[in-house]
């Protein structure tokens, strides 16, 4: 019997009776991060970051149960030592240890290496399994330092500038479009608004001590109210829907790892691309996996089978595990014409 | 290379056609007419022969970024293009000099041909440490012979014509033919005098857009020369210094395509441009457009087609008489010279172009009705008094087709179709373009052959972009041509429109998706 393995409801530890990021409802619940395919509705307990925790009670509810708990300290679960450890993908992120007897095994959820100011860095855990994710799991995928993508991304907002126009930028509404704020935050650009579903979670990074550009909710403006020369922050879903109206003569651009790949950014229709992630890239994946020593690793979401072959192919005993996680999809559903028309 | 690189993404991250226009006028007036030549050249859709075969070039590429080949297939399937793919698993590059764009192609590019396969991968791999990002991309897309920018022939035009003065029709016209990338071409593609001597350039073709509505708006009758709409090949004869050349409108040389026209051309006077319709034509009738294809298909032509599918050239228009530029002259002056020129040629390969004979606007209707009988696709109805312009203008031509609509239209997805073409995707959505994006209007099942529904088929699964469930969405390359019954305004289509009873006409083979209309064109068809 292995420590973790993959049950009907999620990635389950049967020696400690708990389940990680369970995608449905379950008594004990240890979650990595508050992304929506990760911590789901409905668990009797939640055990969390201490970090993270304002955030998962925002997805959440009230009326969740959540324990806290600060990074690298245990706690026992039915005779499972369990301590969390970031991961460095979003405010509060986690990388779950378990251990028993001498055995320990990483769930890393989503991570990645460079650091960014709005989460605790990534810290390498040793262990005997690793159970990473491999969003962008193709040795294509090669991340530029965030200093060269802020940069373009303020020139993109000053070239809009001089020609009068408002810049929507699209990331995730949480962890992206806060890491978008906080890359902006001592950047001399122009009024920063944002869409509701950003907002609500920037109070939680602010909170969090995240520092992040100050930024004006855009439905709170009045009518009329000119966004030109504007950067505003929203959610991929916001484009293309009545939301936008508001903001006049815009540029559009799309901020994730997936804008590497030029079909991707042509295929969403965005003006630009800015490649910035969340996620580990491919390089970072494979020294990750070294540094945690593992025998054994198990790829959880994203392209996985080209990186098990590869590790196979090194001596290295991997797997696909078809979790219910799906990290950052290049398509969130996307409109399709067949059931806009009719002849 | 890095400036043209900037070029490139600026067309590549805009849809507004402005902002197109204005990053290739920045770039023809700030680089080298040396690099200008090559990017006007490569932005009309110019293309270095391929030097390397691509499976070579994936090779040196996988050994450079040490990936295994089935990851590097793996890689390719993710991007979906083979130079991308290439440039985006290279390591980073080594190495910045800013090499201009003209000096990578005739020092780098096209010295490839004489080399070996060594002194080839050397070069190339050179070239890889020395070029980073979309420099890479497009040095790889050079390399590979596919270099594609976003960008009509019309654009380029108005962009040279902004950036130097220069009227767009005089631009059309000395970039007509055969152009070559050179820096004193480019000089004189932006000079002020004229002084082309280039025997064998055509003017640019001057096209009509559709009749929308009733004709009685044209006004009076009287004002108008109705002609009728052939179907075959408009081409441009041209006569000068003791030479032929036929080009076809999509400027290809096809004079040795067809003799009989070749022949009598001969006859001309020297100085003479006529702009008409290669027709297949037997015994003082057309033939159908088919008879034509069969012809076009072949790669020599015997004595058996010639007889079976002569052709004739319906003649529309003179535009060069003793080698003066006549374009400006209203059309009744160009078509009495036009008959009289023809008539000196004295060869049954010309035909002027049949007037109908109109008094009053329902002489043309009737004409109209009959167009079918005559194998005529409807009327063309010129104003007597209009010029010969360049490209499409609206006003003083209108084409007056049979169908009461028809518009040209880019497939954008396709899906499989039910019971006996469960298998095969026989259900297209078509769209029309609107301010440089592609915007669905109609879906269409039925029109194509069996022989051709087979074609797409093999094509949409290869050239698929992405599915959602059942639905392909593919590359938006082929155009059809489509018919329809009514159109409504619709709130409910993000087109704004609803077409009734849409079906394939035509699979217009001949167009690029740039050729495809417009939205506005479509709600202009309501009334």
């Amino acid at each position: 019997m292995t420590l973790l393995r993959l049950a009907e409801r999620g990635l389950y530890c049967e020696a400690g009776d708990f389940y990680i990021d369970p995608w449905l409802p379950v008594e004990r619940a240890v979650i990595t991060h508050g992304h929506g395919d990760h911590a789901r509705w409905g668990s009797d307990r939640y055990l969390s970051s201490r970090e993270g925790e304002a955030v998962l009670r925002t997805r959440l509810g009230a009326s969740a149960t959540i324990r806290p708990v600060d990074w690298g300290d245990p706690v026992d679960v039915n005779g499972v030592r369990v301590s969390l450890h970031p991961a460095g993908h979003i405010l509060g992120s986690a990388q779950v240890r378990v251990e028993r007897h001498g055995e320990v095994w990483v769930a890393s959820g989503d991570y990645k290496l460079e650091p960014d100011p709005t989460c605790t860095p990534f810290e390498l855990v040793r262990c005997h399994t690793f159970i990473t994710e491999s969003t962008f799991g193709l040795p294509i995928y090669r991340w530029t330092p965030d200093r060269e993508v802020f940069a373009a991304i303020r020139a993109w907002w000053r070239q809009n500038l001089e020609h009068g126009r408002a810049s929507v930028i699209f990331g995730y509404a949480l962890g992206k479009a806060q890491r978008l704020l906080a890359g902006l935050a001592d950047a001399d650009i122009g009024p920063v608004y944002t869409h509701g579903a950003v907002e609500r979670l920037n109070r939680d990074y602010r909170r969090g001590g995240v520092r992040l550009a100050a930024t004006q909710y855009a439905s709170a403006m009045p009518r009329g109210h000119s966004f030109a020369g504007g950067l505003i922050v929203a959610p991929p879903s916001a484009a293309g829907s009545t939301w936008m109206r508001r903001f006049g003569t815009i540029s559009t651009a799309f901020a994730s790892g997936w804008m590497r790949v030029r079909g991707a950014r042509r295929r969403r229709a965005v003006d630009r691309g800015f490649v910035l992630s969340d996620h580990v890239d491919w390089p970072s994946i494979l020294t990750t996996i070294e540094g945690t020593g593992a025998e054994r690793v198990w790829a959880t979401h994203g392209t996985r089978e080209p990186l098990v072959r590869w590790l196979t192919e090194r001596g290295i005993e991997a797997k696909v595990v078809a979790s219910q996680w799906k990290g950052e999809e290049d398509t969130d559903p996307v409109e399709v014409a067949g059931e806009e028309i009719t002849a | 290379m890095r400036r043209f690189a900037q070029l490139f993404a600026a067309i590549d991250e805009t849809m507004r056609t402005n902002e197109k226009v204005d990053a290739m006028v920045d770039y023809f007036r700030s680089v080298d007419p040396a690099d200008a030549a090559w990017a006007v050249w490569f932005l009309s859709g110019g293309r270095p022969k391929r030097l390397i075969p691509v499976r070579r070039l994936a090779g040196w590429a996988m050994e450079e970024s040490d990936v295994p080949d089935w990851l590097f297939a793996e890689c390719y399937d993710a991007v979906g293009d083979l130079a991308e793919a290439m440039a985006l698993l290279l390591p980073d590059a080594e190495s910045s000099a800013d090499i201009p764009l003209h000096r990578w192609i005739t020092e780098r590019l096209l010295p490839l041909a004489n080399k070996s396969e060594e002194e080839q991968r050397a070069s190339v791999v050179q070239s890889w440490r020395e070029l980073g990002g979309t420099e890479r991309f497009l040095w790889n897309k050079l390399i590979t012979g596919g270099l594609r920018v976003g960008v009509s022939q019309q654009l380029v035009v108005r962009a040279l014509s902004r950036a130097t003065g220069v009227d767009e029709g005089v631009i059309a016209h000395r970039l007509s033919g055969t152009w070559l990338p050179r820096a004193e071409s480019f000089t004189a593609l932006m000079a002020e005098e004229t002084s082309d001597a280039d025997v064998s350039r055509p003017y640019p073709f001057f096209l009509a857009y559709a009749l929308e509505g009733e004709v009685d708006a044209l006004g009076d009758a009287t004002a108008w020369q109705a002609e009728w709409k052939w179907d075959g090949i408009r081409a441009q004869v041209i006569r000068r210094n003791g030479q032929t050349f036929i080009w076809s409108r999509g400027e290809e040389l096809v004079t040795d395509r067809f003799p009989e026209i070749a022949a009598a051309a001969d006859f001309l006077p020297d100085g003479t441009v006529i702009d008409g319709e290669i027709m297949p034509w037997k015994d003082g009738k057309p033939l159908a457009f088919a008879q034509l294809q069969r012809r076009i298909g072949r790669k020599s032509l015997g004595g058996a087609i010639l007889t079976e599918v002569p052709v004739v050239l319906i003649a529309y228009d003179l535009l060069e008489t003793a080698g003066r530029d006549i374009r400006e002259e209203p059309l009744a002056r160009r078509r009495e010279m036009l008959v009289a020129v023809v008539a000196e040629a004295r060869s049954t390969a010309f035909v002027p172009s049949p007037v109908v004979s109109m008094d009053a606007w329902d002489d043309a209707r009737a004409a109209h009705a009959g167009a079918r009988d005559r194998c005529a696709e409807g009327l063309m109805l010129k104003r007597r008094d209009s010029t010969y312009g360049v490209g499409r203008r609206k006003g003083g031509w209108w084409k007056w087709k049979v169908q009461p609509f028809v518009i040209d239209a880019v497939m954008i997805y396709a899906q499989a179709g039910h019971g006996r073409r469960a298998s095969l995707h026989t259900d297209y959505t078509f769209a029309v373009w609107d301010d440089g994006v592609l915007v669905p209007f109609a879906k269409a099942y039925s029109g194509l052959t069996d022989a051709e529904i087979q074609e797409l088929d093999r094509w949409i699964r290869a050239n698929t972009v992405e599915k959602y469930g059942p639905v392909r969405h593919v590359k938006p390359v082929h155009v059809f041509e489509l018919g329809f019954e009514g159109i409504q305004p619709s709130p409910r289509h993000k087109s704004g429109v609803a077409v009734r009873f849409p079906r394939i006409l035509r699979w217009r083979t001949d167009k690029s998706p740039e050729e495809a209309d417009t939205l506005a064109t479509l709600r202009g068809m309501m009334t």
